[in-house]
């Protein structure tokens, strides 16, 4: 997927003319917000379980590599394969060679936003083969050619109708009148619609959202079941993840399962969490016959031991993202790249460089809504501003904004000067301010005065008025307040 | 009024006062709220000469270097007093929180640096949590709703504080407005830099304000209310915005904040 993060601004200003997006996203907030309270309102323990998973995430990053290589042996000694890729082609090229030795015409997928970063489905449509995303809403942004918007809920900004036609225009064998008004309907045909190519897939390609390295099983945990049929229909099953995603046992896993689905989607366990260990065995009577991980690095080795760290602990819930105001005003789309929201933009610029991706880490108030809410406790604002200190080191922030602030920390740095000029200022806009006593046009504030008026001041700054009354104080022999 | 002194602040209560820039620029009567709610509370009130700006748009901005100078010199202004009260959470949040952050790798700031952020205090919550205050003495004629600013919320926990003096003022109607605790869309440089989205959450925020049915906006962070009254005035609102020092000081014979004479 090319990335189009530094178009953000404009991208922004896109969803906001869009009423149908600004109805979707601004919804959003207020539902999985007051979901997620109350799921966690009823665990005391949420604070606990947030200390401990990010305490197991900082154990594993500290040794990253023995816990996957204890992960591949396990794999391995189950009759799996495991596929170490560094870049994004090294992935493509190892999934694409699995389907091409088994012939693979139709690969089912679930849900998978490391295979978004690899661009898969294109890829494998270049080289012949029809990829089929079941997931409900991944299947609907695929029949629209659409990228996801959320990285839990990928159609979230879709609204009823968009899918209504949608399924009409891509399912023409079917009556154009048929009712398709209810949810149920549209999850009802596209049932009907995909159990033929479950059956079909020569290859089913899942996501993970853990490896246990105790047991060198993947674990994914969804709602829809749709991942379960991919897994264990197909004759080859290939599990795409990423390096950071392995845990150490089975007792860790129960710590995220109960931070994982409160945090998404305020439930206190999802409708599935399934677990698949190698392929099938001798007197299973389903499985796959083939058992592939790919494990992907694609950059994120480069974070561990690094400031930056502490981002690999994510375990993908979209609560950042779901809690952020900046997020639910502009929608995914805008951010330009695979991960939307706070998570992207302390994300994307590890990955594929703060140079394409400037405009994300910018792209915050800083409000600290998504830190707060982080089940592993990712310190977000701290990473985004670490990635402004390098645009600001590397030159990459606009010269005006760089001279300006120079400027201004100059001139902070001279208390006597400072007065002057300040109070200086002050009187200059409360003249500007007039007996409206406020601004609607200002110089290099045009940002703010477009939208809004700005206040003037009193007048007179606090240590004028302060040095005033101490000289007023001092003839007329009064104590009093006093500058130090 | 009564204080029930939870924590003595040295022997004399002798407290520095930290301004910030746009209380002594735009808003000066905050400061002498300020003062007058600290001394009403038995402090002895000190304004340290040299105190510009705390850095934060320097370092919110990526400027490092620039924001670990101006720490540097907020510290040694600050630290001979037993204690620092600013009438703002982003700015006292960043004393407390981001200092010793930013100084961590200086071996020779980094414990002044965490000295200064334990004895620094947004307002309210010094006047409530250090100094045990469970009421103040003064009148407000209005129904007013309270807009939790991100920073003094998220970094200090500063959320009842406020609201249990507002409480005590004679006249005061509280009311909660939905979402008090979203961000504004101030955001320092955000809400220049990202105008448009910046204007879709001060929107939102003003709906909510405007629901309330409220005549008086109050926050602890005159960044967040210079940016919600300019958006409330450019609409034609008649709600009023104040700082809540000035309400809880009865300093309020001063027009509100964008309000005309």
């Amino acid at each position: 997927m090319q990335p189009s993060c530094n178009s953000f601004k404009q991208q922004a200003a896109q969803a906001l003319r869009d009423p149908k997006l600004q109805g979707a996203f601004g919804k959003l907030g207020d539902g999985l917000q007051a979901r997620r309270a109350a799921a966690v309102g009823q665990l005391p323990e949420f604070e606990a379980l947030r200390e401990d998973a990010r305490r197991i995430k900082r154990r594993v990053m500290s040794d990253l590599d023995t816990w996957l290589e204890q992960f591949e042996q396990k794999v391995r000694g189950q009759g799996g394969h495991l596929h170490w890729a560094s870049t994004a082609d090294d992935a493509r090229e190892a999934i694409l060679a699995i389907c091409q030795r088994v012939g693979a015409k139709t690969v089912t997928k679930g849900k998978s936003m490391v295979t978004e970063e690899l661009g898969l489905n294109d890829y494998l449509v270049d080289q012949g083969i029809t990829p089929v995303e079941t997931d409900l809403g991944e299947y609907i942004l695929q029949l629209r050619r659409e990228a996801p918007s959320h990285i839990v809920m990928p159609a979230v900004h879709l609204a009823q109708d968009d899918i209504e036609r949608t399924f009409v225009e891509s399912h023409p064998q079917l009556p154009p009148d048929r009712d398709l008004s209810t949810a149920e309907s549209l999850v009802a045909e596209a049932r009907q619609e995909l159990r033929e190519l479950f059956f079909k897939a020569d290859v089913g390609i899942t996501g993970a959202n853990f490896m246990i390295a105790e047991t060198g099983s993947t674990v994914i945990v969804t709602n829809e079941g749709n991942g379960d049929l991919t897994q264990t229909l197909a004759r080859v099953h290939v599990v795409v993840t990423t390096i950071e995603r392995v845990i150490p046992t089975l007792e860790d896993l129960s710590t995220f399962l109960r931070l994982l689905p409160r945090s998404a989607t305020g439930q206190d366990a999802t409708a599935y969490v399934t677990l698949s260990s190698g392929p099938k065995r001798e007197g299973d009577m389903h499985g796959p016959e083939e058992f592939h991980v790919v494990v992907l690095d694609n950059g994120r080795s480069e974070l561990l031991g690094g400031e930056n760290q502490d981002i690999l602990n994510c375990i993908r819930c979209g609560a950042c993202m779901n809690h952020c105001p900046v997020y639910g005003a502009v929608g995914g789309h805008a951010y330009g790249w695979v991960y939307p929201g706070p998570l992207g933009a302390a994300l994307t610029p590890a990955l594929i460089g703060v140079e394409k991706s400037a405009a994300l880490p910018n792209a915050s108030t800083f409000c600290g809504q998504c830190v707060a809410v982080c089940p592993v406790k990712i310190p977000l604002t701290d990473i985004m501003r670490r990635w402004r200190v390098r645009e600001h080191g590397q030159k990459m922030t606009s010269p005006l904004a760089r001279a300006g602030l120079s400027v201004w920390a100059w001139l902070a740095s001279r208390p006597a000067l400072y007065r002057k000029l300040t109070g200086l200022a002050a009187w200059g806009m409360a003249l500007c301010g007039g007996r409206r006593r406020r601004l609607s046009r200002m110089p290099l504030a045009g940002g703010w005065t477009r939208y809004r008026d700005f206040p003037a001041p009193e007048g007179e700054t606090f240590h004028a008025q302060l040095a005033r009354r101490k000289k007023r104080a001092s003839k007329t022999g009064a104590g009093g307040l006093c500058h130090e | 009024m009564e204080l029930g002194g939870k924590l003595e602040v040295g022997r004399s209560r002798r407290v520095a006062l930290y301004v910030t820039c746009l209380v002594d620029v735009m808003r000066p009567s905050v400061g002498f709220a300020a003062i007058k709610l600290l001394e009403d509370a038995g402090c002895e009130v000190v304004i340290p000469e040299h105190q510009t700006c705390c850095g934060q748009p320097a370092y919110n901005a990526g400027g490092e270097a620039d924001a670990k100078a101006l720490a540097r010199q907020v510290v040694e202004t600050f630290e001979p007093f037993d204690a620092v009260v600013v009438p703002s959470g982003s700015c006292a949040g960043m004393i407390r929180d981001h200092y010793p952050k930013l100084l961590a790798a200086e071996p020779e700031w980094r414990d002044r640096a965490a000295g200064l952020a334990a004895r620094t205090h947004e307002l309210t919550s010094f006047l409530v949590d250090v100094l045990g205050l469970e009421s103040v003495e003064a009148d407000y004629k209005g129904t007013v709703c309270y807009h939790d600013s991100c920073a003094g919320l998220r970094e200090l926990n500063v959320k009842q504080q406020p609201r249990k003096l507002l409480r005590s003022v004679r006249g005061v109607e509280m009311r909660e407005m939905d979402d008090a605790e979203v961000c504004c869309g101030f955001g320092g440089l955000f809400c220049v830099k990202y105008a448009d989205i910046s204007n879709q959450m001060v929107s939102r925020k003003m709906d909510n304000i405007e629901a309330s049915g409220a005549d008086t906006l109050l926050a602890g962070d005159l960044g967040c209310l210079l940016n919600m009254a300019g958006k409330l005035t450019r609409q034609g609102s008649r709600v009023k915005v104040r700082h809540v020092a000035e309400v809880l000081a009865g300093m309020t014979d001063l027009p509100a904040i964008g309000e005309e004479h």
